[in-house]
């Protein structure tokens, strides 16, 4: 198969977006200048209560945990409806995975500090059950992805059901699987910024200062890290998606 | 070597299949022919048990289906449907390995069996072995799909209308390939089909099967010349009849000696009378020479010697 | 399980009865403290139920509870998943009433300071009759609307009788909010017409555009990607510098309510995420119509703008549907965020609570954002169902 010719580093949306999240999170206290120049009314243009690298890192760090956790339970519970127990959980699973998009994710947010109080603690329960839904929608539409034919003849050719799962439906159900792990990730992010409202110490935090103490210039400091933080996960997802596509199946479908 | 008695299925109440007894020979292409809705494609899948029966029982080389372990039995069966089902994440290689993989052979000997059923279903090996499926036409595809049903060398082949979604000269086609394939190796084969043509070409026995009972059992000629009743008869073609059998025989015991003038145009001595007939009528003349594979001259036929099927 | 007893019960209800038991035994049904500034004791579904002591009450509860571990048996039986529809919406009433008559004797008898809260069992209990009502209802296999009025009345009992509950904290704080809360619900359902409109005029207009021009298609597309990418409080965020310089440059526009804080970068921000789906859907819509039927409009002389209304809109419809379900409950639910920008509406009374510690007033502004986004969903999915009627 001839490849196409390799592109250059520097021309990859992602190396940029991530050494602007860098540059912007360690150089920030550098940048005095810059945004006393850009705001001539605020007495204090850069946010300095924090490390901005320090928020990022507890960010991402929120993030990756609970997207873990999210992304395990959720696969596992949507693949369990391919099984003779699981199957009757189906229409649950559907409904859970409808709501997620229904359902703004601050309201579960806000639900789970009268339940455990401020803190890490509400943002990660939060994240956790919210970011299941889009990975269980992704897990639920995979598996419907593949083509009932495909099924019948695993199933005529005696391939075990366990077989068939692991075979069969997890490899062709794993570009929706994808697009439901990014989506939860991406959205994830956004969510934890907000959860800088209940205490939690992540980037949201120069935002919610910043708003409190009308401070523009903070509100826009945050807001940018926070944004490229966003974008960067999405651009990783979208070049993982890109380097499994050239290892493995030529079936992979693409998301819009 | 597969026996159906009393065998019953219903559906939500209804019966599907009522009180079916057959007996299935090794070696046979048993065509289960049929309108839609007859229950023929419900009778394939019974038999590897993708559909349950409800009543009577199904013996697979004298035991009971039931008694077999679910994919030990499906492992000895190669099944092909029309929409093929290949794995579009994995090679042609990789999908026709399937049952053997399953099986535990050996690398060798799956890589080997790969290649040489590749060639017997007229695909070449090399570019097509690593190819995926989404890379072939429809017909490569179906290809793939019965050497993928054949590749660890099953008992028997349960097709179900695999032909069906390909275009009429990518069918003729791979007719003639299965055709080939059951006289040279010889396997029991059980084909769906409501395609007569198809039906009356590749069959050895015949079974057609109207709303879930067997209407008639037998050689294709059998069912052209003495069909059971109206519906047998009907489903034939009624009117066509008298020419369906005759695309069944060839002209080779009808050949005379030449008398008087030599026949200007030439049929060669494995056409069918059907074909004979047809070039009679074509060109306008009632006698044609007869011409073997290298062109040597065999003798004449006569339209009336055909027509009333006298014999040389 | 072995797959023929999972085939003969019900194993869902089973899991939703583990848990309501759980939720009854384990989480505080209520929570009572002698006045506002204690933090509540903990009271368990059976204290209340023996304080209410009324023999009705048991018997009841022991009736709704024999039905569902029977119905867990007959997960077929058309009439005893109706009986269960109707145990549920009298259980959602009477989970009410009990917490309402508790507080009621509390507030009146004992002590006319006392708050008494709704507790984790309360709501745990509440969404597993919500739940087990659904799963009947699922099985009883109706078509949609029906569906939808079923779901409707299972409510009933419970609306009414939410009178009953004035002297449950929440109401009492609701009482508290009252004259803010329709000013809220107003402004909340304001912002969003005023980003999905617009959204939704333009959105339609660019993806007219963008079939025609395959160059528009390829830049706009990921600049509108880009933006749904990235989290709502970040738009608000990077919108409000450049606002407010614009108010201070344009005063006039200032004047006029557009600032950096408060409904214009909301609106701005909501707009703009609310074209990716009306572009996407309208695209995707657009696509699917056969050029056959196009083929033959242009052969009957149809001009462009004919073909459009005519032919493109109606059949690309459906999908046009999806894509403005998507919007307003997406918009229904970032609108939320947009409090924390001065954006106000029913985020103002969440955040509100949040900063404050009133788990009440939280509840009272979470539960009508969800519900209309429901709402919406609802709406639109309807409408969708109306329009399919036609084979895809």
């Amino acid at each position: 198969m001839r490849h196409a010719p390799k592109p250059s580093y520097w021309a990859n949306p992602l190396v940029w977006s991530v050494a602007a999240l860098l540059l912007l999170a360690y150089g920030l206290p550098y940048s005095q200048p810059l945004f006393a120049a850009l705001f001539p009314a605020l007495p204090r243009p850069v946010y300095l209560q924090e490390p901005m690298a320090t928020l990022m890192w507890q960010h991402t760090g929120l993030v990756l945990l609970s997207s873990a956790l999210a992304v395990t339970i959720a696969t596992l519970a949507g693949l369990a409806t391919t099984t003779e127990t699981g199957r009757a959980f189906k229409p649950l699973m559907e409904t859970l995975a409808a709501m997620g998009q229904t359902f703004p994710p601050v309201a579960i947010l806000a639900v789970a500090v009268p339940a455990v109080g401020f803190g890490e603690l509400p943002a990660l329960i939060a994240l956790s059950i919210f970011g299941m839904l889009p990975v269980l929608q992704g897990t639920l539409a995979g598996i419907a992805s593949v083509p009932s034919p495909v099924l019948d003849s695993a199933r005529a050719m005696g391939m075990r059901p366990r077989q068939i799962l692991a075979e069969v439906q997890m490899p062709l159900a794993f570009p929706l699987w994808l697009a439901g792990v990014r989506t939860s990730v991406v959205v994830n992010i956004g969510t934890a910024a907000i959860a800088s409202t209940v205490g939690a110490k992540t980037l949201g935090l120069p935002i919610i200062v910043g708003l409190s103490g009308f401070n523009t210039a903070y509100v826009l400091q945050g807001a940018m890290m926070v944004g490229l933080l966003a974008i960067a996960a999405d651009l990783a997802f979208d070049r993982l998606a890109v380097v499994l596509q050239a290892h493995g199946t030529s079936a992979v479908k693409d998301q819009a | 070597m597969i026996r159906f008695e009393h065998t019953r299925k219903l559906y939500d109440g209804a019966a599907a299949i009522r009180e079916l007894n057959l007996d299935i020979q090794q070696g046979e292409l048993l065509v289960l022919l049929g309108p839609s809705g007859s229950g023929k494609s419900t009778v394939l899948k019974m038999v590897n048990r993708m559909v349950s029966h409800d009543g009577g029982h199904i013996f697979f080389n004298g035991q009971d289906i039931n008694s077999f372990n679910v994919q030990d039995l499906r492992r000895r069966m190669g099944y092909a449907i029309q929409s093929v089902g290949l794995f579009p994440h994995r090679t042609v290689a990789q999908n026709i390995a399937t049952v053997p993989k399953l099986l535990g052979w050996d690398a060798h000997r799956v890589q080997a069996r790969v290649y040489e059923l590749l060639k017997l279903l007229a695909l070449d090996p090399e570019p097509y072995a690593s190819r995926y499926p989404h890379q072939l036409s429809g017909g490569q595809q179906q290809r793939v799909g019965v050497a993928r049903a054949m590749a660890a060398d099953p008992d028997v082949l349960l097709m179900d209308e695999p032909f069906g979604a390909l275009d009429p000269v990518t069918r003729a086609a791979l007719q003639l390939t299965l055709k080939t394939i059951h006289r040279a190796t010889g396997k029991t084969i059980l084909f769906v089909t409501h395609d007569i043509d198809e039906a009356l070409l590749l069959a050895t026995r015949i079974v057609l099967l109207n709303q879930g009972r067997i209407a008639q059992v037998g050689t294709p000629l059998e069912l052209l010349q003495q069909p059971a009743n109206d519906f047998v008869a009907d489903f034939l073609g009624r009117a066509d009849l008298g020419l369906k059998q005759l695309s069944l025989r060839t002209i080779a015991p009808h050949i005379q000696a030449i008398e008087g003038t030599e026949p200007i145009h030439a049929i060669a001595h494995t056409a069918t009378l059907r074909e004979a007939i047809s070039q009679m009528a074509a060109l306008h003349v009632s006698t044609l020479c007869v011409t073997d594979a290298a062109g040597t001259l065999l003798g004449q036929v006569r339209a009336a010697d055909l027509l009333e099927n006298q014999h040389a | 399980m072995p797959a023929s007893l999972v085939q003969r019960c019900n194993p869902v209800l089973a899991l939703y009865l583990a848990l309501a038991m759980g939720a009854a035994w384990g989480l505080p049904f209520l929570r009572v403290s002698p006045n506002r500034l204690l933090s509540g004791e903990p009271i368990y579904l059976w204290d209340v139920l023996l304080q209410q002591g009324s023999p009705m009450v048991f018997v009841l509860v022991l009736d709704i509870a024999a039905l569902l571990c029977i119905a867990v048996w007959q997960p077929k039986g058309r009439t005893t998943q109706a009986w269960v529809v109707l145990a549920m919406a009298a259980g959602l009433a009477g989970i009410w009433l009990l917490a309402s008559h508790f507080a009621t004797s509390a507030t009146q008898v004992e002590n006319p300071f006392s708050r008494t809260a709704l507790g984790a069992g309360f709501w745990a209990l509440c969404a597993m009759a919500w739940m087990i009502a659904l799963d009947a209802i699922d099985r009883l296999q109706l078509t949609a609307l029906r569906r939808l009025l079923v779901q409707g009345a299972l409510l009933l009992p419970l609306l009414l009788s939410l009178n009953e509950g004035q002297y449950l904290s929440i109401a009492k704080e609701y009482a508290n909010q009252s004259d803010i809360f329709v000013p809220a619900i107003l402004r909340h359902l304001l912002i969003v017409w005023l980003a999905v409109v617009p959204a939704v005029v333009i959105g339609l207009l660019l993806a007219w555009r963008m079939t025609k021009t395959r160059r528009l298609r390829q830049a706009l597309f990921p600049v509108l990607n880009v933006i749904q990418t990235i989290p709502s409080i970040a738009l608000f965020g990077l919108l409000m510098a450049p606002l407010a310089w614009i108010a201070v440059q344009l005063p006039a526009l200032g004047h006029a309510g557009i600032s950096g804080v408060g409904i214009a970068p909301a609106v701005i921000a909501l707009f703009m995420y609310a074209l990716l789906p009306i572009v996407r859907s309208a695209l995707a819509g657009l696509g699917q119509v056969p050029a056959d039927a196009v083929h033959a409009a242009r052969a009957m002389g149809m001009s462009s703008r004919q073909l459009l209304w005519q032919v493109e809109l109606p059949l690309a419809l459906p999908a046009l549907l999806i894509g403005l379900r998507t919007a307003f409950v997406q918009t229904t639910g970032l609108a939320a965020v947009s409090a924390l920008v001065g954006a106000g509406g029913l985020g103002q009374i969440m955040f509100d609570g949040l900063f404050s510690a009133a788990n009440e007033l939280v509840i009272l502004g979470v539960i009508p954002i969800v519900l209309l986004a429901m709402l919406a969903d609802t709406f639109f999915k309807v409408l969708s169902s109306l329009i399919n009627t036609r084979p895809q």
